[in-house]
């Protein structure tokens, strides 16, 4: 296999990162369940994240298109933000279970409480 | 046969538990299955950033991700499973016109990394270079501003690198806010309907 007997490259980073970002947007699409969603959201930041990741990795060492340490530093900052959006969002979804008595989020459909 | 290259070796394999348990967190009707899938991807995701030299990132991912957001998700879905909410299913429409939308997705995003190929070559000294140097110090000192992955540019004023004080000041403040938020948004609410518990 090529795979295993060369060093692995950006791209390949890259597309485990889409896949993630994919996997994200159709759990955000499909999941009934509001917490669902939100495991939805936190797979697309893992994806993006990735990305930053394997940007910023030595292999671009000196290239153009390297990110250097700042990737990281975003990575981490987008780590921080996620969990504090997720606190956010499970506090919304929480609420709503104790208004509604369900966690469907096909019967969040009326805006008055 | 040539010698396996260990290194690709460890990333296929942590690619591969990420990208299957990510697609079973889509597949899964279970919620509480779905939750324990997203620890393994999310976990495998740590293994990619330890890989690519990114440690320090890696142990926060494991410390915050793993071991703090997603058991904030559980926490979410032990308070909320009742029942029919366990197990919810979307009708069969519903999940065409979602993989035609994550398909066609995820064949724009493939063929733009297709296009990256060429761009980078892989740089086995620099590699190792940097796996000697933990990025922990790196990035305590990249934060006020000592950014020891440029240090060739220019000494010019205005070219000279910057730190990630200040944003790290705010999102300090951020996670402060939004957590007293949320601990007072999903508070216990008194009900009015009942007596008070003393008689």
């Amino acid at each position: 296999m090529d795979l295993l007997t060369h060093p692995v490259g950006l791209s390949h980073y890259l597309i485990v990162g889409a896949i993630l970002f994919v996997c994200g947007v159709v759990c955000m699409t499909i999941k009934r369940n509001a917490i669902g969603v939100l495991m939805g959201i936190e797979l697309v930041l893992n994806g993006a994240n990735l990305n930053f990741v394997a940007f910023s990795s030595a292999q671009l060492e000196g290239n153009a298109y390297g990110l250097g340490l700042d990737g990281q530093f975003i990575a981490m900052f987008v780590i921080v933000l996620a969990a504090a959006e997720a606190a956010v969002a499970l506090a919304i979804a929480l609420c709503f279970y104790h208004n509604h008595a369900t966690i469907d989020v096909d019967r969040g459909n009326e805006l008055a409480g | 046969m040539s010698a396996i290259h260990w290194d690709s070796f460890f990333f296929l394999f942590f690619a591969l538990v990420t990208c299957v348990f990510a697609v079973a967190v889509v597949v899964s009707n279970n919620i509480v299955r779905m939750a324990s899938y997203l620890v393994a991807s999310l976990c495998g995701v740590a293994g990619l950033f330890f890989l690519s030299g990114a440690q320090f990132l890696g142990a926060m991912q494991l410390m915050l991700y793993v071991g703090g957001t997603v058991v904030l998700l559980i926490f979410g879905v032990m308070l909320t499973a009742r029942g029919p909410f366990i197990s919810m299913q979307s009708s069969g429409g519903q999940w065409v016109l979602a993989l035609l939308t994550g398909g066609s997705l995820l064949a724009v995003l493939l063929q733009t990394v297709g296009q990256v190929r060429p761009i980078v070559e892989p740089v086995p000294v620099a590699v190792e270079v940097a796996a000697a140097n933990p990025t922990t110090t790196q990035l305590g000192a990249g934060l006020v501003g000592v950014r020891t992955d440029k240090v060739g540019q220019s000494s010019d004023d205005a070219k000279k690198p910057v730190g990630y004080l200040l944003p790290f000041e705010i999102i300090s403040v951020h996670l402060l806010v939004v957590l007293v938020g949320a601990a007072f948004l999903a508070r216990a609410k008194r009900r009015g309907g009942e007596g008070g518990i003393r008689r």
